[in-house]
């Protein structure tokens, strides 16, 4: 879903950038107050790196389209929301510089829609879901998948929304939403069965690590190798 | 709890490692098809306003090392794209940490 130079006109575009360096800084600072801590930190590189290469591999969704990985609710349940928009938003613009893939004048337009629109809704609805599923770690996973799949047709709905405002060629509105809205709710189901299985796997190896996790975290004991023993969460 | 856990090292190894050979080997089958904003874009006319970036010149335009052919060229580009988003993104994380220490 990168969008590309000239499909919003220079005043939507000069907009979303200035928003999305107000949503970055402000991420900056929620991350270092609140997600990134020493043993966290690793596990933010992982994600952006991880994101960028998944989003290399479009699946098919049927008719000659395609979808891949936005990521989003992915990196905001392993690393929190503000740490994954910068995830995010690192990916977009190595994508957008060294590989032309969405515009440069669009990168304020592709950080809204996928580093914060992507990300706080899969977060809010991971929250939302989590609140309802038992209160155990196995219910996770399955909340991050539920946050995916929706972030993804709620992205493309925000794209229809800022080309109401200043799209560049006349297209019906409806019928927009309509075609985008569908076809994102279908490669929403690629986006949740994806996070599923990562957010799943790094659950099983190191829920400690976890963002979304916490909280949620049997009172843990780790035991070191020299014999120690540190409580975790 | 008696299992043990992995640590945060082989953890990253091992991530880093799914992540090569997504982006290094797995990117070489993936669908060619339009994306979803692209199909609707070309369906419904919006394409016509796209404009070409201002760095569809560079070297790795489109997933590709320019000079490149096939699967090699696509998987190349995609690992030196892995390895400047771990580099930028690894910057950032030492910044914020400094920060969050400055904070503390």
């Amino acid at each position: 879903m990168h969008v590309p130079d000239g499909f919003l006109d220079a005043p939507t575009s000069v907009a979303t950038a200035v928003a999305a360096v107000g949503v970055v800084a402000y991420s900056l600072r929620r991350s270092v107050r609140r997600e990134l801590d020493e043993r966290t930190a690793p596990l933010a590189g992982l994600v952006a790196v991880f994101v960028f290469a998944a989003q290399m591999v479009n699946f098919p969704v049927g008719a000659g389209t395609s979808g891949h990985l936005l990521g989003g609710a992915l990196a905001a349940v392993l690393v929190g929301p503000a740490t994954a928009t910068l995830s995010i938003t690192v990916v977009l613009t190595v994508q957008a510089f060294l590989f032309a893939d969405g515009g440069v004048t669009a990168l304020g337009t592709n950080v809204l829609l996928m580093a914060v629109v992507g990300v706080w809704v899969g977060y809010g609805v991971f929250r939302a879901v989590l609140a309802l599923l038992p209160r155990r770690l196995g219910s996770v996973p399955w909340a991050a998948g539920a946050g995916a799949f929706l972030s993804v047709p709620a992205a493309a709905l925000a794209f229809v929304g800022l080309y109401a405002v200043g799209g560049a060629a006349p297209i019906p509105l409806g019928t927009l939403a309509a075609a985008m809205g569908g076809w994102h709710v279908l490669i929403g189901l690629g986006e949740g069965a994806i996070t599923v299985l990562a957010v799943g796997s790094v659950v099983a190896a190191r829920p400690d690590l976890v963002y979304g996790a916490r909280g949620r975290m049997p009172a843990l004991e780790l035991r070191t190798p020299e014999g120690s023993r540190e409580v975790v969460a | 709890m008696s299992t043990r856990r992995p640590s945060t090292r082989l953890l990253v190894t091992v991530g880093l490692l799914v992540s090569l050979l997504v982006a290094g080997v797995v990117s070489s089958f993936a669908s060619a098809n339009p994306d979803g904003l692209e199909y609707v874009a070309s369906g419904l006319g919006l394409d016509s306003s796209a404009r070409d970036s201002a760095t569809a010149g560079s070297a790795l335009a489109d997933y590709s090392v320019r000079g490149l052919d096939g699967p090699v060229s696509g998987g190349l580009a995609g690992v030196l794209g892995l390895v400047a988003v771990g580099l930028v993104m690894g910057g950032l994380v030492l910044y914020v940490r400094r920060r969050a220490r400055q904070h503390d």
